[in-house]
């Protein structure tokens, strides 16, 4: 079964130590699931490019373009690995956007990976306070092991240890990706270019009628 | 098919001289406006209904009644009236005297209204607002066709021997539209009733308006109204014109850069692209438009929204000529040309009252037909 692990990644610099991580983290959670015999997609998802189109989306309500075409992406996820740098002791505005304008319950249930980047270990935190109840409130399952990389931690390897949170880290989302059915996102109008999507039938209007007492 | 406008009746600043019209202007200027349509030969006048501001447009029947005795030809309607905050025993009492007064020339659309506070203000929760909509207008609906209605609901004291006065002219209800962008069950409404259903269509993308349309259509015909390109579908659109298209957009693009639903976002061609809004020449407005029917189908009713943003009486009047002059004359017959036989027209007063006498007169001729029943029934919706 083939499984596909969406990236976000909201680092604003390029080369940016976001996207670092959130390959390194990606690369660990593809190899443990490989490991256990799955075949894995890796999909990779920059804000930056799509800071604009975000800003457009806040304020029309629906997504449009190359915004579009990532929602779908992540519609079609079966595990999410989001990275944000830490800006003014929290997730960034651009990060917060990209899940602004995800339809109510996109997410829900859908396995997810925690990371964040900054200058210094004091920051660490953000993920305990800032991010995982972001995504508690998006009822994704968020794996136990965030993690957090300060500009040291690419250096040091005997005091951080980043490269055996990494792996932890990896190998958690990989085991609640391995435990479930593959996602099958259902139908419904998204896109600009999204010609021939069908609602589903709504509820019968019989049972509109009886949920407010009313006898059909 | 009907070719009007509606409004929603704002109050905004005119960004290009930063001079906001009082209320009295707005509303004179609806008025104005309305006129103009009627004079340059459109179908439809819709105006709003909301209760906070910028907006002036709280009572859409004293509007309405108002341009009514103003004017000869054009149908009233409403853009939308708020199902769920305004008490289904007014909407049946004001709307049924307004067809009195306009000898039937007058119909009207619901909407739920998305503005949260507006809600509690008249006692109501915005988390209700589907199953308020379902249950105001299943009472609005008896109260039209029975004389005595004893009714019980959740959100409104009970009815016991309640006669909702006067009684619908001719005995024929006003026709009904249900307004949505993109809740399935308001489709859903529409289709059970078989009355109409109005796709807001403007600032989103078309895809919306198809899966809301298709999914109204698929239901109208298990609901057993008719077939499925027989439902009665409108639709919204926005334009903006001069002769040459350069000029348009040039003249347009303070306005919509500034406008209150999505002015500070996207370009004004990006959102071109991505949703109905055409700034152009009439020849780029009349291709755009017919385009709608390749992903609606044939359909009964097109509405321009042709006054926000804080455009000027003066140029509002101007696009009323282009569109009365230039662009609905052709649209009218490209649209007739490609209509099928079986597909119905839009609603009217008179057609209504045409259908129910030959309904009346078929089951007094056959009166033990089953099929002239269910007839009667279908006139009546």
């Amino acid at each position: 079964m083939t499984r596909r692990i969406v990236v976000v990644s909201g680092g604003t610099s390029v080369p940016s130590s976001t996207r670092l991580l959130a390959d390194r983290l990606s690369e660990a959670a593809a190899g443990a699931l490989r490991d256990g015999g799955e075949d894995v997609l890796v999909d990779v998802i920059e804000l930056r490019p799509l800071a604009r189109p975000l800003a457009d989306a806040v304020l029309t309500g629906f997504p449009s373009g190359d915004l579009a075409a990532a929602v779908e992406k992540v519609r079609r996820a079966d595990a999410l690995v989001v990275v944000s740098p830490v800006f003014q002791a929290s997730y960034s505005g651009l990060f917060k956007l990209f899940f602004d304008v995800l339809e109510p319950g996109l997410l829900e249930g859908r396995p997810v990976l925690l990371g964040a980047t900054a200058g210094t270990a004091r920051h660490s935190l953000v993920l305990e306070h800032a991010m995982r109840p972001l995504f508690a409130h998006l009822k994704t399952i968020v794996v136990p092991t965030a993690v957090f990389a300060a500009s040291g931690d690419f250096g040091d390897t005997t005091d951080g240890r980043l490269t055996e949170r990494i792996d932890r880290a990896g190998a958690e989302l990989a085991a609640l990706v391995a435990g479930r059915p593959a996602v099958r996102p259902a139908a419904r109008p998204a896109g600009l270019d999204g010609t021939g999507l069908e609602l589903d039938e709504s509820v019968p209007f019989d049972e509109l009628l009886r949920q407010v007492g009313q006898v059909p | 098919m009907q070719f009007g406008i509606f409004t929603v009746g704002d109050v905004t600043e005119d960004p290009t001289t930063g001079r906001t019209p009082t209320e009295h202007e707005r509303i004179s200027n609806t008025v104005t406006i309305a006129k103009k349509a009627d004079e340059v030969g459109l179908d439809v006048v819709a105006v709003g209904q909301h209760h906070n501001p910028p907006f002036v447009a709280s009572s859409p029947t004293t509007t309405m009644a108002y341009i009514a005795a103003q004017t000869e030809r054009i149908i009233l309607s409403t853009s939308t009236t708020l199902i769920t905050t305004t008490d289904p025993v007014r909407i049946a009492e004001d709307y049924a005297t307004l067809q009195h007064l306009t000898e039937g020339r007058m119909d009207l659309m619901m909407g739920r209204g998305n503005t949260g506070p507006v809600y509690p203000w008249f006692g109501k929760d915005i988390r209700e607002g589907v199953a308020l909509a379902v249950e105001n207008y299943a009472l609005l609906h008896r109260l039209w066709r029975e004389d005595v209605v004893n009714w019980e609901g959740r959100f409104r004291t009970p009815l016991q021997g309640f006669t909702a006065t006067p009684r619908p002219l001719d005995g024929v209800p006003p026709f009904v539209w249900h307004g949505s962008i993109r809740t399935p069950e308001i489709a859903e409404q529409a289709a059970y009733y078989g009355d109409g259903f109005f796709a807001n269509h403007i600032f989103w993308p078309a895809a919306h308006t198809e899966a809301m349309v298709s999914l109204y259509r698929r239901r109208f015909e298990h609901y057993g109204h008719g077939s499925a390109d027989q439902a009665i579908v409108g639709l919204g659109g926005q334009v903006f014109m001069r002769k040459n298209s350069q000029d348009a957009v040039r003249e347009f693009r303070p306005y919509f850069d500034n406008a209150p639903v999505y002015g500070h976002g996207p370009s004004l061609e990006d959102f071109t692209a991505q949703t109905p809004l055409t700034v152009g020449s009439p020849q780029q407005v009349i291709e755009r438009t017919l385009g709608f029917r390749e992903y609606v189908g044939d359909y009964q009713r097109q509405l321009f929204l042709m006054d926000h943003a804080g455009l000027p009486l003066k140029t509002v009047l101007e696009q009323l000529d282009i569109l009365g002059e230039e662009v609905v004359p052709v649209l009218r017959k490209e649209f007739a040309a490609l209509k099928p036989a079986h597909v119905p027209e839009a609603p009217t007063h008179a057609a209504r009252v045409a259908a129910l006498t030959d309904a009346e007169q078929a089951a007094q001729a056959d009166l033990t037909g089953d099929d002239t029943i269910d007839d009667t029934v279908e006139a009546g919706r």
